[in-house]
């Protein structure tokens, strides 16, 4: 095979075909919408993949269309062809981490940060103060190695204002790893806590298991699970992702659960798409397909079981920030809805445009922050519209972004961003 | 650097002015074929900007390429010399209602679908419905004069313009027409510039007409056994003092196509079937539909299937939105056409489709705006391959001259672009042809605004391969 051809491979050449050149995509994209131009658009990004592997461009020209692209997947669900733009994505990722010529510096942190930092338990153990996490994990130097460093440091400080209370790493360290009930229980779930959910929003996670234990399902955590490799796949390191999916994969198998849930849209977009990573026809592509059909969001599972009776009315209107993930990826929409609903009190008013990214998608507003920024003001502009006494989110990333939101537009006195599953406990079900 | 672009930074934004190679390749292209690198893209956000580009561009003779959003099918915003890409998607949106006048004021960037949206608020609607109107550019709709399906009830863009504000190739501001439905001041110079396809000036602002929007609607799906008797169904219902606002038309192989993609239970057996809808009164509607069925029996429909709700009407029109995507999957490329004839002719259209379908071993599905006469072949084909591509380039010409022969036309609603050029005279005649070039080279004397485009070049011909 010639140099093309092993390119064209990468990139997923032949997919690009797919794409017709319609532009349906276009009003769906927020970094078509906020940077103005047909590079930053999902049409653009696939001619530009399509240019290079035919040789007309090169790689360093795909580099800052591709970095700047959300990958909020909501071009894939207005594109009639049905083009795998997700695949084209993260293969272009994967291009552009090989070619990159890599000062030492930034291979060391990217080792840390991929190989060490994400996948440990460890590591996110000892996370338990925030401010060290945001300075001394290196997202600081990651924007700097993304030629963000002018502004970097600076932004590090927003994000920390908005961060939750922590717990004493000693309460961390108590949580059981096994919840089981004494009245026999209706369903047996594992749940995959996330590490970045883990870490930053520990009581959230608490929260989760106490409403599946209000459920009257059976939790249990399994040790051995790892980071779920979304980071790593939209990086461009495809092979640390698999890694840590094959990880996964056996920590849960080892027990026998109806679901294995999670809170973070972002995880369990990864986590439904395990499959994807392998060969079709390989033992662990079959291990992977029988993880993904337990795969299940909180939301999607409190719905299922349907035990929860809210005893405190909550009295204030709140509107609901689904993440792109799960509406895009994991088609999960009106679980969350149905459980706001059934909230005595609570009025739901919904965003003119509930499916615009808030542009928090995973690290981008670190590494992309002005672009970030720009997307977070449109949607402030719909929140503003409507005026909520909450934000209701359903993903860590989502969340921290909605509150720098309120607080960049001065609302923190009359609003502010919850996860779903903490609203759910502030209304106390039985 | 060359110089023109120093003096175009003087006038637009930096920002504005794009050369990188990723931003210029991004503008290279459109919805149909062929790929040419700009020079430069600028983007343009109001009329002074527009102005003193053309201006420039006039002086230093650099070819300009207006673009919406580049949806076109037929190759109008490609610049096929280089130069410059006109942006104007980015120009801030603008829509006045003056629901008093039944009437809005847009500005170029618009996108069609959002008129209607607005003219809704106010019991009205702006009829033009273009397929691509969620996308597409009220500028990009008035240079090619787009229609869609309400076009055989309502007509196509050119129909509901009152006027225009224009730049001229010479970097000059005009006004065509005016606010008034009737207005017959000298030359109408409105009509000329509507599917000019941004030959003649760049549009800034046009007013357009608005009109009630029908209180209710009625839609009827019709099979047959055979084309033809569908092709007389159509005619015979246009004739009995009925005017159904849609009459769409989907032959068998597009029906199977969309049943494989995505089942909604379209009859797999029927040769081809006739989606229709009625406009109105609800009390009209019933003795429409009544008189409508009437007529498909007599023709020897068989089957007539009456939506009982909204939802199950909305059904079968999704069907018919989703015969392109499910087309694109019996092979990856798809070149379509837009072949148009008298619509007493749509039979012998087809029957001359499938005879080049045989005579070229080609993949040729027919489905669109039956009504009209508006038929939209696609040959589906692999762009990859350099031998199809040149049987496929041999039955679009003989499409072509099918629709010519049975006293049709080149375009129904897509253009000439460079798609189209090579077959125009055989349209026009020479005389034809040469009264448009006159028109054409009085109104842009240095040939600087989209050149390439409508007319051919000496010797040009069809081409689909990159190569
Ligand atoms: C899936 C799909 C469905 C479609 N369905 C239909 C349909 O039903 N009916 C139909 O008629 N067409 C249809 N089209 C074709 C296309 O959408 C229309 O031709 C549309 O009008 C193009 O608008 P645009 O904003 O994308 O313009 P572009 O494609 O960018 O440009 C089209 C032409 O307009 C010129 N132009 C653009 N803006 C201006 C301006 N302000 N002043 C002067 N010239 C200008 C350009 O130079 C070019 O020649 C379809 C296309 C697609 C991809
Ligand atoms: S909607 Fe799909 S086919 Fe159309 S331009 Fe976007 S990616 Fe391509
Ligand atoms: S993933 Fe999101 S940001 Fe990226 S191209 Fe698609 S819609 Fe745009």
């Amino acid at each position: 095979m010639s140099d093309l051809q092993v390119l064209q491979d990468k990139l997923n050449y032949d997919k690009t075909f797919d794409c017709v050149q319609c532009g349906y995509c276009l009003p769906a994209c927020p970094t078509y919408e906020t940077m103005e131009r047909e590079t930053h658009s999902p049409r653009g990004r696939i001619n530009l993949v399509k240019m290079v592997a035919e040789g007309k461009a090169t790689v360093n020209d795909l580099e800052s269309p591709i970095e700047k692209c959300l990958g909020c997947m909501a071009c894939t669900t207005v594109c009639p062809t049905n083009v795998q733009y997700g695949e084209i994505l993260e293969g272009t990722k994967e291009v552009i981490d090989e070619q990159k010529e890599k000062t030492k510096r930034r291979q060391q942190m990217e080792r840390f940060l991929f190989d060490e930092f994400f996948p440990s338990k460890n590591w996110m153990d000892t996370l338990g103060d925030a401010s060290w996490f945001y300075q001394k994990s290196g997202l600081q130097t990651m924007a700097q190695r993304t030629g963000a460093s002018k502004i970097a440091p600076l932004h590090i400080e927003e994000f920390e204002k908005v961060l939750p209370e922590m717990p004493s790493p000693k309460r961390r360290r108590d949580r059981a790893k096994r919840y089981i009930r004494k009245r026999p229980s209706t369903a047996k779930v594992a749940f995959f806590t996330g590490c970045i959910m883990d870490s930053v929003f520990f009581y959230s996670n608490e929260n989760t298991i106490e409403l599946l234990l209000r459920s009257g399902a059976e939790v249990l955590i399994p040790e051995e699970q790892s980071c779920c490799g979304a980071l790593h796949a939209h990086t461009g390191k495809k092979e640390s992702a698999k890694e840590l999916a094959k990880q996964n994969i056996d920590a849960f198998e080892k027990e026998n659960v109806d679901y294995i849930i999670n809170n973070a849209g972002g995880c369990g977009a990864k986590l439904v798409e395990y499959d994807h990573l392998f060969e079709k026809g390989t033992e662990w592509h079959q291990r992977a397909v029988r993880f993904v059909e337990k795969v299940k969001d909180i939301s999607e599972v409190l719905v299922d079981l349907d035990h929860l009776d809210f005893q405190k009315p909550l009295n204030k209107t709140v509107t609901y920030q689904p993440s792109c993930h799960m509406t895009n990826v994991q088609g999960v929409t009106d679980a969350p809805l149905e459980l706001i609903k059934k909230i005595p009190g609570v009025q739901l008013k919904e965003l003119d445009r509930p499916d615009f990214c808030c542009g928090s998608a995973g690290i981008y507003n670190v590494v992309n922050y002005e672009e970030s920024m720009d997307i977070l003001d449109v949607k402030m502009e719909d929140v503003c519209g409507v005026a909520p006494e909450g934000i209701v989110t359903s993903n860590p990333g989502c969340l921290l972004q909605m509150k720098l939101g309120v607080e960049r537009e001065g609302l923190n006195d009359k609003s502010d961003a919850v996860h779903l599953v903490d609203l759910l406990m502030e209304a106390d079900p039985q | 650097m060359s110089t023109w672009l120093d003096l175009i930074k003087e006038k637009i934004p930096e920002a504005r002015v794009l050369t990188e190679l990723s931003d210029r390749y991004s503008y290279s292209f459109d919805a149909s074929f062929g790929e040419y690198l700009p020079e430069a893209v600028v983007q343009v956000k109001h009329k002074e900007e527009v102005v003193s580009v053309l201006k420039m561009a006039n002086e230093h003779q650099i070819p300009v390429y207006p673009r919406g959003q580049g949806t076109c099918l037929s190759g109008g915003p490609l610049p096929v010399f280089g130069g410059i890409v006109l942006d104007i998607s980015q120009w801030p949106e603008k829509i006045d209602v003056s629901p008093d006048d039944l009437t809005v004021t847009v500005t170029p960037s618009v996108l069609t679908g959002n008129i209607n949206k607005e003219a809704e608020k106010h019991g009205l609607m702006y009829a033009p419905d273009p397929s691509s109107a969620h996308v597409a550019t009220i500028g990009g709709n008035l240079a090619e004069n787009s229609g869609g399906p309400r076009g055989l009830k309502y007509g196509v863009t050119k129909d509901h313009v009152l006027g225009l504000e224009v730049v001229t190739p010479e970097g000059e501001v005009i006004r065509t027409g005016g606010n008034t439905i009737k207005n017959v001041t000298g030359y109408d110079l409105t009509k000329l510039i509507v599917g000019s396809e941004g030959t003649l000036g760049v549009i800034t602002e046009a007013t357009l007409k608005l009109m009630p929007k029908p209180r209710d609607f009625q839609t009827l799906m019709v099979s047959f056994g055979e084309v033809r008797k569908a092709g007389e169904a159509i005619s015979k219902t246009l004739t009995s003092g009925i005017l159904p606002s849609k009459m769409e038309f989907m032959d068998q192989a597009c029906i199977q196509a969309v049943e494989n993609f995505k089942p909604v239970g379209l009859p797999k057996n029927a040769a081809a079937i006739v989606i229709i809808e009625l406009d109105g009164h609800p009390e009209t509607l019933k003795i429409e539909r009544k008189l409508v069925e009437e007529i498909m029996e007599e023709v020897g429909a068989t089957d007539i299937v009456v939506p009982k709700s909204e939802e199950e009407a909305e059904k079968i029109w999704h069907a018919r939105k989703q015969v392109s995507p499910a087309i694109a999957k019996i092979k990856p490329t798809k070149v379509s056409e837009d072949a148009t004839v008298p619509r007493s002719k749509i039979p012998d259209l087809i029957d001359r489709l499938q005879e080049i379908k045989e005579k070229h071993k080609v993949e040729i599905v027919a489905f669109g705006h039956a009504g009209d006469g508006n038929l939209h072949p696609n040959v589906l084909c692999d762009k990859r391959d350099q031998e199809e591509m040149k049987r496929v380039e041999l039955a679009v010409e003989e499409i072509f001259k099918a629709a010519i022969e049975l006293g049709g036309t080149l375009s129904g609603e897509h253009g000439i672009g460079t798609m189209k050029a090579p077959f125009l005279e055989s349209e026009l005649g020479e005389v034809g042809v040469d009264m448009m070039k006159r028109i054409k080279e009085s109104w842009d004397p240095n040939g600087i605004l989209n050149p390439g485009k409508i007319f051919a070049e000496k010797g040009q011909k069809l081409v689909l391969r990159n190569e």
